[in-house]
């Protein structure tokens, strides 16, 4: 593989790892202070037992993102040096908006959250979490600003080759933007949703499986208690309103990421067309919405593509919001492509191998037709399964079914899925630019950049080849770790975040671990919480 | 010379100083997991010395990392790409390390801790070499052509500057993180601390100090004699201080040490930001690597609105947790069980 496919490959691993850890932190991180927020207000117990299990999960999570977050900073100069150059007046600005104003508050406040239980004073421990995960949106926000400049470059001018940034307002309210941020963090709250949901559901059932809470003759459910594994009366209430919270914020989050995507795929019809033809594997003007389509979409050639079942009128719907126009297919844009922005790549030394060569303007088919459904399928179906759930414990627990508490918890990973799947079909679906041309004929001029343009000049493929498959060693066995360590705390239940609820008799090798035995308790003790 | 590039090149050396100031001793704390600690318990004792700070002081460098790419694209571009492997290490060792502290408590098993400690412990090492030899090279030079790109293969980056660099922040790390424990923990710990530092400073702090006179006999200006000076003054006034047992004191002389020794630095590189060691023609200096004037008038308000806000709260959190951390303080380690 050349320099360009590796570094390619590197940035899709490393983004989408990095954006399994991300969705969950901002999701589950308002969710968190939400639970801590009701436990100030009430002083019932189960509130606070939420907070502090759902927030150590949170914890395990969180620092998997900090740690892959780095990596994509520092990539873009690293592997994408002519990306840097090219952008860097614009496209540093929001990055370092994100560090300054963002970024800084989540760590400092996580930190506070952390370690400040009892040393702070409660309503101020309780700020500090609502500061982290304010944070973390407002974060997404400016990553998202110069993700969306990348989609629709806007606010700048070409001097000397290279954009300018001229009005950082524009930057910051991109329509793009304004689309995209709504679709992403309510993206992140499904995932939290499901998350809360799944977990939740296998606490309850095995309540029920161990014969703890029974159900009634009317269905409901008769809690029971076993103080001894902390799993009494509130530890029922903490998985009921985990799940039932869990399950409305995914639905609702879901209605909402369906009106965001609508809305952004209007926008994609006409700021990146050829993006949104791909989705459909449209080939002639006029195509209906595919319900299924077959031959040999990598072959990138049109005829080979048969739609089995369309539904007609649907893409114009999608595009416009009406039944009629003729929505533009592949065949007819590429001409318009190659017009406007060449047939083939300059001669310039900064296309390497590839200067000169022809330009290739459909993305890669499988990927945008696949990713897109992949996308829709499997947020709908997390949505569906949520409002099932509500249905399903609306008598107070869950079903004694195995099976469909297996389901709920595999289906923890759907949401996921839709996120990655998502973001594969829209940063494939802007290529072969890297920065996409802003076609608005009142917008800029050729404005825009090939990534065969992008990479790093001075880095080998060598290089990138001990990178790409370092950073694909190292992610693979630390998400075996991480994922190992959320189940074990899972499967420990409420207690593996709060010992204190457990007896201390508990275990024989409880005070033989490390533990000081003139360890004083109460006014001498500095850590509210310990490594 | 321009006045925003300037203040942006100020600032930039400003987020770097706080980098090694603020996690200079959680790197150092780090690499004392296994050079210093004994028991299970003490590395216990250093992890929650620095546990609520360290994640805040990594901000810094991701502040500095992305403060160049706002107001020196071509800098950050090139210095990125020619240190592609080290950087590499650089990030590979700050992953162990942070997933470390977060992890190493939350196995039950003395395999799994003692796997944490050497993540933690190497990839403070590699991490902390790493930027020391990134930040010496940006000093000294790197073979860059004119567009900036590296001529040569994947290791034409090093030279003696770079082993010089990684060492003074390894080891400037290791005696900051020692004066550190004496600040933050009792007992027989900060005993053999004070101790080790008394013994180890004046080794510590050698290498920096070499960097910052090899740059100023390139390019030094009148005023880094000064500060130089005041480098050297910082470290010794440390050292008296620590003996006296005036660690408060003896802190912030570690830290004017190390305040005068990057100033000295970036001041005597200035305005180049990366010579090229090719040709000097091909060096990107302030005013040929910077953004445009708006982009850094822009980034300005952000950084005189963020920056101040950064020092309030993050002071704050360092007073919350003022408290000495000793061996009496660590609970015994909690047993996760399947319900």
């Amino acid at each position: 593989m050349e320099a360009l496919e590796l570094a390619r490959w590197q940035f899709g691993i490393t983004t989408v790892y990095h954006f399994l850890m991300v969705p969950l932190t901002i999701g589950l991180g308002l969710l968190v202070a939400i639970m801590q927020t009701m436990w100030v207000r009430t002083g019932k117990a189960q509130y606070l037992r939420m907070t502090k299990f759902w927030g150590k999960l949170f914890l395990i999570n969180f620092i998997m993102g900090v740690a892959t977050g780095l990596v994509q900073e520092f990539q873009f100069g690293m592997a994408w040096s002519e990306y840097s150059r090219f952008v860097g007046d614009v496209f540093g600005a929001p990055l370092a908006m994100e560090a300054l104003l963002a970024f800084f508050v989540e760590s400092v406040f996580l930190g506070l959250w952390i370690f400040g239980w009892d040393r702070l004073p409660k309503k101020l421990h309780l700020a500090t979490i609502w500061g982290a995960s304010t944070a973390s949106i407002l974060s997404a926000y400016f990553i998202l600003a110069a993700n969306s400049w990348m989609q629709h470059p806007v606010g700048v001018e070409m001097v000397d080759g290279r954009p300018v940034l001229v009005d950082i307002w524009a930057v910051l309210t991109n329509n793009t933007l304004l689309v995209a941020f709504p679709h992403t963090i309510l993206g992140a709250f499904s995932v939290a949703g499901g998350f809360l949901l799944g977990i939740s559901w296998y606490h309850l059932w095995k309540r029920r499986r161990d014969g703890i809470d029974t159900v009634g003759p009317d269905g409901k459910v008769l809690v029971g208690s076993v103080a001894k594994t902390g799993r009494d009366t509130a530890d029922h209430q903490v998985w009921l309103r985990s799940l039932r919270i869990g399950a409305l914020v995914a639905v609702v989050s879901f209605a909402g990421v369906a009106v965001t995507g609508d809305l952004q795929a209007k926008l994609m019809f006409e700021q990146q067309p050829m993006k949104m033809a791909a989705a459909e594997a449209a080939c002639h003007d006029g195509t209906g919405f595919s319900v299924l389509s077959v031959g040999n979409l990598g072959s990138q050639n049109c005829d080979d593509i048969v739609a089995v079942i369309e539904v007609p009128g649907m893409l114009s719907f999608m595009a416009n919001g009406d039944f009629a126009t003729e929505v533009q297919g592949v065949n007819s844009l590429v001409p318009q492509y190659q017009e406007q922005y060449g047939t083939h790549l300059p001669d310039d030394p900064m296309y390497g191998e590839r200067a000169g060569m022809e330009i290739d303007y459909v993305p890669v088919m499988e990927v945008t037709y696949w990713g897109f459904r992949m996308m829709i399928t499997f947020g709908a179906m997390a949505a569906f399964a949520a409002a099932v759930a509500l249905f399903l414990t609306r008598k107070g627990t869950v079903p004694e079914s195995k099976r469909i508490m297996q389901l709920a918890v595999l289906g923890i990973l759907a949401p996921f899925g839709a996120n990655a799947a998502g973001w594969i079909f829209t940063e494939m679906g802007r290529q072969p630019f890297v920065v996409a041309p802003n076609p608005d004929p009142n917008g800029i001029d050729n404005v825009f950049m090939f990534t065969a343009a992008a990479v790093s000049p001075g880095v080998s493929a060598t290089e990138l080849a001990i990178s790409l498959i370092a950073f694909t060693v190292v992610y693979s066995v630390l998400l075996v770790v991480e994922v190992k360590l959320l189940v074990k705390y899972v499967r420990g239940g409420v207690p593996s975040a709060m010992p204190e609820l457990l007896p201390h008799d508990d275990g024989p090798d409880d005070d033989s671990a490390g533990g000081d035995p003139t360890r004083k308790k109460g006014d001498g003790d500095v850590l509210a919480f310990a490594y | 010379m321009e006045f925003l590039p300037t203040l942006w090149f100020v600032i930039i050396a400003y987020l770097w100083t706080g980098y090694l100031l603020l996690e200079g001793f959680d790197l150092g704390v780090g690499m004392l997991m296994k050079l210093f600690a004994r028991t299970d318990q003490d590395r216990r004792v250093l992890l929650n010395t620095v546990g609520p700070v360290w994640d805040g002081n990594e901000v810094w460098l991701i502040t500095a990392g992305a403060a160049t790419f706002a107001a020196f694209p071509l800098w950050y571009a090139s210095l990125f790409s020619t240190l592609y492997l080290p950087l590499l290490l650089v990030l590979m060792g700050l992953i162990f390390r942070a997933v470390g502290f977060e992890y190493r408590g939350k196995g039950n098993n003395d395999a799994w801790r003692t796997r944490w400690d050497w993540a933690i412990a190497l990839g403070s090492l590699v991490s902390a070499f790493g930027i020391g030899a990134a930040l010496a090279l940006t000093t000294t030079g790197l073979p860059i052509n004119d567009n900036g790109d590296r001529v040569g293969g994947a290791f034409a980056w090093f030279n003696g500057y770079a082993v010089l660099g990684g060492s003074a922040v390894v080891l400037f790390s290791l005696v900051h993180a020692l004066g550190f424990l004496v600040l933050k923990t009792d007992g027989e710990i900060r005993e053999r601390a004070r101790r080790q530092f008394l013994r180890w400073m004046p080794l510590g702090v050698l290498p920096m100090a070499v960097w910052a006179i090899v740059v100023h006999s390139s390019g030094g200006k009148t005023v880094t004699w000064f500060t130089l000076l005041l480098a050297v003054g910082g470290a010794a006034f440390a050292w008296i201080m620590a003996r006296r047992h005036r660690d408060g004191w003896s802190f912030v002389g570690m830290a004017a040490f190390l305040a005068a020794g990057t100033t000295t630095i970036f001041t005597a590189a200035f305005p180049v930001v990366l010579p090229s060691t090719l040709d000097a023609a091909f060096d990107l200096t302030v005013a040929n690597a910077s953004s445009s004037g708006y982009t850094l008038s822009v980034m300005s308000v952000v950084a005189l609105v963020g920056l101040p806000g950064v020092l309030v709260y993050q002071g704050w959190t360092y007073w919350v947790f003022r408290k000495r951390v000793s061996r009496s303080h660590i609970p015994a380690a909690h047993t996760v069980r399947a319900q």
